[in-house]
């Protein structure tokens, strides 16, 4: 049986009734727009995420409270709060060779006051180390000292924006503030350093470790360290050592036990990818579903297909269609059905996906518009699938129909 | 001898009920004969032919075509032998809908796996036979239903068939076009076809060299 014939027919069907048709289509449409529109956004959100990781600098090591398994996220991540990593555990870290500078982080996010202006904004309390470990310059005055660390010193570096919104032209070095109803000294404030990833560090404000646990959060643990390693290739020996310190100040010695999580930032990237597969694979999860549905849509269709049609598939067996060509030339109608339908959803999912990029674009982030080749192979390839499982039944239908019963049939 | 059947009886049971509606018919149709089926309406002329056609199985009885026997046949066989052997002309619903002619009439020639050459090459001349070579083109509902008609003697003559089946083929037509199509089987009759005509119509049977007469499920004795 002539194939380009039959796909003909099977278009002049489709065209005869376009409402039908686009009823019918309308389910594949979804999900393959959908999944195009879901691999892509994960992409981009992966993308972003490692451009934050890297914009923070290289050759550096994480450390969070409580333990985890190995390429799964701590839970501290999670926001569970645990309070076993101390200042002087992040301070000890300072000698191992190879490490150039260490800082604890702990953040909140409280209003600013000067004068009468109030502004929210992250207050971080960090290191004096913190520019190097994060390859930040202060662009105007300096940033704070260990000794103005030690001695709680009501000192404080604003980020670059924060600094244009609370004083505009005025010089803010030397000007008090009021965080937390103490008056701080704005010593300093960053160049601009652009959003990275979800964080927008130039409207954050910076202020000694211990200041910030003694005076403002009231607390005497670090919620994050990160450790600033010379080279590349001292990250992994100093890792080692990271953990072996931290036992033994912790009295650990079954690792299994360990209540913090090390981790180089190569090691971090692959443990933020798994989380984001797992998104990823929960989504695409959904996209088939819809995408079964779209399937069932096109058995139904093709049922229908074969009851209306059913004096056509007499007359084909009359003149010589063996069940083989019936079967097919259905199924190649279901397969036209689906495929049409699969196209038009992955036109419509990179529309989608690039409108999407170039929004988020435009809002600053590095978020990459990525559509592969794969993810489209893949997505023709399901389509194909789809087609040729959902329209077996109602093919197989009408091959075994008898010619006689279906010439009959009124 | 063509074909021949011997005893063909032919039940249907609905539900408990049991409808016999061929009662033992035997007929005999020679090559390059010209034979006309008449007899009342649900007399059995169509049940007959679907089984001469291959369409449907007896329940009982013999039916030897071009010399054998066909209940030793599976689906597929008998597809092909309608294939290559026999051409259908229906009473209504003979062409596929949203096809042109010439694809109507290359059909038959596709199943039976033509090259697509000779399939155009033959659907152009046998519609120009039956004076539609300027209709190739056009869909079947793009066709007056006379037109219909000729391009479906056009398709049952495509795999040059020994046998050539009508079942009111000028049922729905009026006088005009019965008289192309009636003319279009004296035609193939003289080109030395077989053909079997169910009709209602003594004009369309007056083409035929004979009659066979249905009553009730057998063939009657009443000559032309
Ligand atoms: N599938 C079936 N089930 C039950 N009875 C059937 C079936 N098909 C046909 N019949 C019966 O068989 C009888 C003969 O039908 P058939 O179609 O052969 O008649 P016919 O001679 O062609 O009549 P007409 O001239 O009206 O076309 C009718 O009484 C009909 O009801
Ligand atoms: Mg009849």
């Amino acid at each position: 049986m002539n194939f380009l014939l039959t796909i003909k027919i099977a278009i002049r069907g489709l065209l005869s009734n376009k409402i039908r048709a686009l009823l019918t289509t309308l389910g594949v449409i979804i999900g393959v727009s959908g999944i195009i529109v879901i691999v892509s956004v994960g992409n981009g959100a992966e993308s972003l995420i490692v451009n934050q990781i890297t914009s923070v600098g290289t050759n550096l090591i994480g450390v969070l409270p409580g333990g985890s398994e190995e390429g799964e996220p701590p839970s501290a991540l999670f926001g569970i709060v645990i309070t076993t990593l101390k200042s002087d555990d992040v301070l000890a870290l300072k000698d191992i060779p190879g490490v150039v500078a260490v800082s604890g982080y702990n953040n909140t996010v409280e209003p600013i006051v000067y004068q009468n202006q109030s502004v929210e904004s992250t207050i971080n309390g960090v290191f004096a180390s913190y520019p190097e470990v994060e390859d930040a310059l202060v662009e105007k005055g300096r940033f704070f000292t260990e000794a103005e660390d030690s001695s709680l010193a009501k000192v404080v570096v604003l980020g670059h924006v924060i600094a244009q919104d609370l004083f505009g032209d005025q010089d803010p070095i030397g000007k008090q503030i009021k965080i937390h109803n103490h008056s701080f000294r704005v010593i300093g404030v960053f160049e601009e350093r652009g959003v990275s990833g979800f964080s927008n560090d130039d409207s954050n404000v910076y202020i000694p470790s211990q200041t910030m646990h003694k005076l403002v959060l009231g607390i005497n643990h670090i919620a994050m360290a990160r450790i600033k390693v010379d080279t590349a290739d001292n990250v992994a020996p100093a890792l080692e050592e990271v953990k072996a310190i931290l036992r033994s100040r912790h009295g650990i010695t079954d690792p299994s036990n360990d209540d913090f999580t090390a981790r180089s930032q190569a090691q971090g990237l692959s443990t933020l990818s798994n989380v984001t597969g797992s998104i990823k694979l929960f989504l695409a999860a959904i996209a088939a579903i819809a995408l079964i549905v779209g399937g069932i849509g096109i058995m139904n269709v093709m049922y229908i297909a074969v009851t209306e049609r059913i004096n056509e598939i007499g007359l084909r067996k009359a003149i010589g269609a063996k069940r083989k060509d019936i079967l097919s030339q259905f199924l190649t109608e279901a397969v036209v059905i689906t495929a049409i339908g699969g196209f038009v959803g992955i036109a419509i999912g990179v529309m989608v996906s690039f409108a999407i990029a170039t929004v988020i674009q435009y809002l600053g982030y590095s978020w990459d518009f990525i559509v592969t080749a794969d993810s489209i192979l893949y997505a023709s390839a399901i389509i194909m699938g789809i087609g040729i499982v959902f329209g077996y039944a109602p093919a197989k239908k009408a091959a075994e129909l008898t010619a006689i019963a279906a010439l009959r049939y009124e | 001898m063509l074909l021949q059947t011997k005893g063909i009886i032919k039940n249907y049971i609905t539900g408990d009920i049991e409808t016999k509606v061929l009662k033992g018919v035997d007929i005999e149709v020679k090559k390059g004969e010209f034979v006309a089926l008449m007899g009342h309406s649900g007399s059995g002329k169509s049940t007959l032919m679907h089984i001469l056609g291959m369409l449907d199985k007896q329940t009982d009885g013999q039916y030897i075509f071009d010399g054998e026997d066909t209940s030793k046949f599976d689906e597929d066989e008998l597809a092909e032998i309608r294939n290559k052997k026999i051409g259908f002309v229906f009473q209504a619903f003979n062409l596929l809908p949203r096809t042109s002619a010439i694809e109507n009439v290359r059909l038959p020639m596709m199943y039976a796996g033509e090259k697509e050459d000779y399939q155009i090459k033959r659907a152009t001349e046998l519609l120009e036979k039956v004076g539609l070579g300027h209709r190739l083109n056009n869909l079947s509902n793009e066709l007056s239903g006379g037109e219909q008609q000729r391009v479906a003697v056009a398709r049952a003559l495509a795999n040059k068939p020994s046998l050539i089946l009508a079942d009111e083929p000028t049922g729905n037509l009026d006088g005009a076009s019965t008289n192309e199509i009636m003319e279009l089987f004296d035609q193939l009759h003289k080109e030395d076809h077989t053909i079997l005509i169910v009709t209602h119509e003594d004009d369309v049977a007056a083409h035929a060299d004979r009659i066979i007469w249905m009553k009730d499920g057998l063939v009657s004795k009443r000559k032309k």
